[in-house]
């Protein structure tokens, strides 16, 4: 875990002013009641580009606070350029701590991964989202869309999925998988992969949700059902590689795959790094281990 | 092998060390003033106010620097300034009917009062390479008029009001204008909303999209009113005070297409306004929005809307280019996890299509 440093005396707490946090933090009590519904809220441009992590940031930056320890994952990786990036403005703009350990952490931003380790009560993962709207792609109208939802008028949704499972023999979405929210909403997991989903149903954790770009927020407060949608005779079903990590052995966590020659090499690595390297200070090793891949970047 | 993307810290650093170097290009060239940038670039700096929404030329200019010349990576910049910036009020509504006008030309009319005042412009230059302005060459000051303009320049479309064959805007309802700085986006947008998003959208898209509908895709049939550049003053009444006072002046961009409408059931024929307006001399820009809010108008006149431009959603969410240029760069951003999830689907795809062709040879050979 890093200290907590002073913020940037140029900036508010936070970047954000506490007006702007105000707005951000009501429309997040109207997104915990009512789960899954998409929240309007008035985004801020931020210093940083539109789709690379805005409504997260601006999610994050309303909900933490002094005594908060903030970890940064970008594909699962703390060490992803955006990832470090994103950190290294909150350590500037709030001097919070942070930490690359999933359990040392009070908030969690993310894009595109759940950690491997179980979310516990009293944790928030903020999930970045590039578009909050499962509909856009049946319905690219927003007055449509908002109809759709206000009337759970979702008989697209299904009839595209049954379509897949007619034309390919099964749902062919691998990530951003539909799910249904506390029975009511249909809502864009964000780009993780279908493999995470099940992870955000009944989590104790609370999960918010910020699209800075489309402008809305959204939330599953803990203890929610999350369903992905499919159905009875096509049940869902999470993939991922059929291997287990060259590093640490892992059998059960998401697997990216690594190209490592121009003769068809390849390895398959934990995409969740803190989870790898725990597993392997804990004694696991993989077939490549000691591979230069889990060398940590030294500073 | 995309795990370059990992890198962390130090990385970035050495690449923000190297973009400065190359933004500074070679050290034994000086190094460009702001006041360069203002007085020479003026339309660039002109074109960076506008989308940044934040009238301030030094801070443009101090962008365009920053950003190498790169207008919309300035507009961001300028932007991502503009919304830490406390807000004490807003201003009067600008009178551009007393504009100190540097340059006034109405298509419509071909007098009027006020006269044709041509002010600086490329339109009838021609566009030929002046190679003495290649050695950085001074020119001489231009002539001075012997008279000053006329005070009185009314707008084309108050004379065509005066006659009743101006289609009314809609009376002031009391309501606050939308700042879409501060409120979500609602579809259908109210006009305030539009005007804005018009205003502070990427040039490129409103001009093609204003350009779309001479072109068949907006039905438009419009007429150059009245283009109009200049100062205007602009007015603040303080709460403590409750009168306005003079915040200073601002340059900005007119124009007034005038634009036929066949009326309807309950209207009469007659001309309707596409209005714009941005921050400096930005007449393509200014045209193309007018084209673009007229065509937006197409549901309230009772038109069919069936083109992009006459589309709110089509044209609101995408005319912005902080939001487009981020979300297609976003791209850029690893996606090795979706993208493995994607390889996974494919590779069975494949494998369960292969069986199936092979069950389907094996039925044929029995």
């Amino acid at each position: 875990m890093t200290p907590a440093t002073t913020p940037d005396a140029a900036y508010n707490e936070g970047y954000l002013d506490e007006q702007t946090k105000r707005m951000i933090r009501r429309a997040l009590l109207k997104a915990v009641a009512i789960p899954g519904y998409q929240v309007p809220f008035a985004s801020r441009e931020m210093p940083l580009a539109y789709g690379w992590g805005t409504g997260g940031m601006q999610v994050t930056a309303a909900v933490l606070g002094q005594g908060d320890v903030l970890k940064v994952i970008d594909q699962g990786a703390d060490d992803t350029t955006n990832a470090v990036s994103i950190r290294r403005f909150f350590t500037r703009v709030s001097g919070v701590r942070t930490t690359e350990r999933t359990a040392e952490a009070t908030v969690i931003q993310t894009r595109h991964r759940i950690p491997e380790e179980p979310l516990r009560a009293h944790q928030i993962i903020v999930y970045q989202v590039p578009q909050p709207e499962p509909l856009r792609k049946l319905e690219p109208r927003e007055t449509e869309s908002r109809r759709m939802h206000a009337l759970a008028d979702y008989g697209l949704m299904h009839v595209k999925l049954y379509e897949d499972i007619a034309r390919h023999g099964r749902i062919t979405l691998s990530y951003d998988y539909p799910v249904l929210v506390g029975g009511r909403y249909i809502m864009a997991p964000s780009p993780i992969p279908s493999f995470d989903n099940p992870k955000m149903d009944n989590s104790p954790a609370l999960q918010l949700f910020g699209a800075g770009r489309e402008k809305r927020i959204y939330a599953i407060p803990p203890h929610t059902s999350v369903r992905s949608l499919d159905f009875e005779d096509h049940p869902f079903h999470p993939w991922r590689a059929t291997s287990c990590c060259d590093l640490c052995g892992a059998e059960d966590s998401y697997l990216d795959e690594v190209v490592i020659d121009d003769r068809g090499g390849r390895m398959f690595v934990c995409s969740d790094t803190d989870w790898c390297g725990q597993r392997r200070d804990a004694g696991h090793r993989g077939r490549l281990a000691g591979h230069a891949l889990a060398r940590k970047e030294t500073a | 092998m995309y795990v370059a993307v990992k890198g962390g810290e130090k990385a970035i650093e050495n690449s923000h060390a190297f973009l400065a170097e190359v933004r500074r290009g070679p050290a034994d060239v000086p190094a460009l003033a702001l006041e360069q940038i203002e007085g020479q670039l003026g339309l660039a700096v002109d074109r960076v106010m506008a989308e940044a929404s934040l009238y301030d030329r030094r801070l443009a200019a101090l962008a365009i620097r920053q950003a190498q010349g790169d207008l919309v990576e300035a507009a961001f910049l300028l932007r991502a300034y503009r919304t830490t910036l406390p807000r004490f009020g807003a201003s009067l509504p600008l009178d551009t009917a007393v504009m100190a006008v540097e340059r006034r030309v109405s298509a419509t009319y071909k007098d009027l009062p006020g006269g044709q005042v041509l002010g600086p412009t490329y339109d009838y230059t021609h566009r030929l390479l002046d190679f003495s302005l290649e050695a950085g060459g001074e020119t001489a000051a231009a002539p001075r008029a012997e008279a000053p303009l006329d005070a009185a320049m009314p707008h084309v479309s108050s004379l065509l009001a005066g006659e009743g064959l101006m289609r009314p805007e809609a009376p002031d309802d009391g309501r606050e204008p939308v700042d879409i700085t501060r409120d979500p986006p609602r579809f259908p947008a109210d006009r305030s909303a539009r005007l804005q998003a018009l205003a502070r959208g990427d040039e490129g898209f409103v001009l093609a999209m204003g350009y779309s509908t001479q072109r068949g895709y907006g039905g438009a049939h419009p007429f150059a009113g009245e283009i109009r550049y200049g100062a205007v003053t602009v007015e603040l009444v303080p709460e403590e005070l409750g009168f306005p006072i003079e915040l200073g002046e601002i340059m900005v961009t007119e124009c007034e297409m005038v634009n036929q409408f066949k009326g309807s059931r309950t209207e009469k024929p007659q001309f309707t306004r596409g209005y714009g307006l941005v921050f400096g001399h930005g007449e393509r820009k200014a045209m193309g929005m007018a084209l673009v809010d007229r065509a937006l108008m197409a549901a309230e006149l009772g038109e069919e809307a069936v083109h992009p431009a006459q589309d709110h959603e089509f044209v609101l969410s995408h005319c912005d280019n902080v939001e487009s240029s981020g979300f297609v760069q976003h791209l850029k951003l690893p996606h090795y996890v979706d993208f493995q999830s994607e390889l996974e689907l494919i590779r069975r795809l494949r494998a369960e299509a292969e069986e199936r062709l092979a069950e389907t040879r094996r039925e044929a050979a029995e």
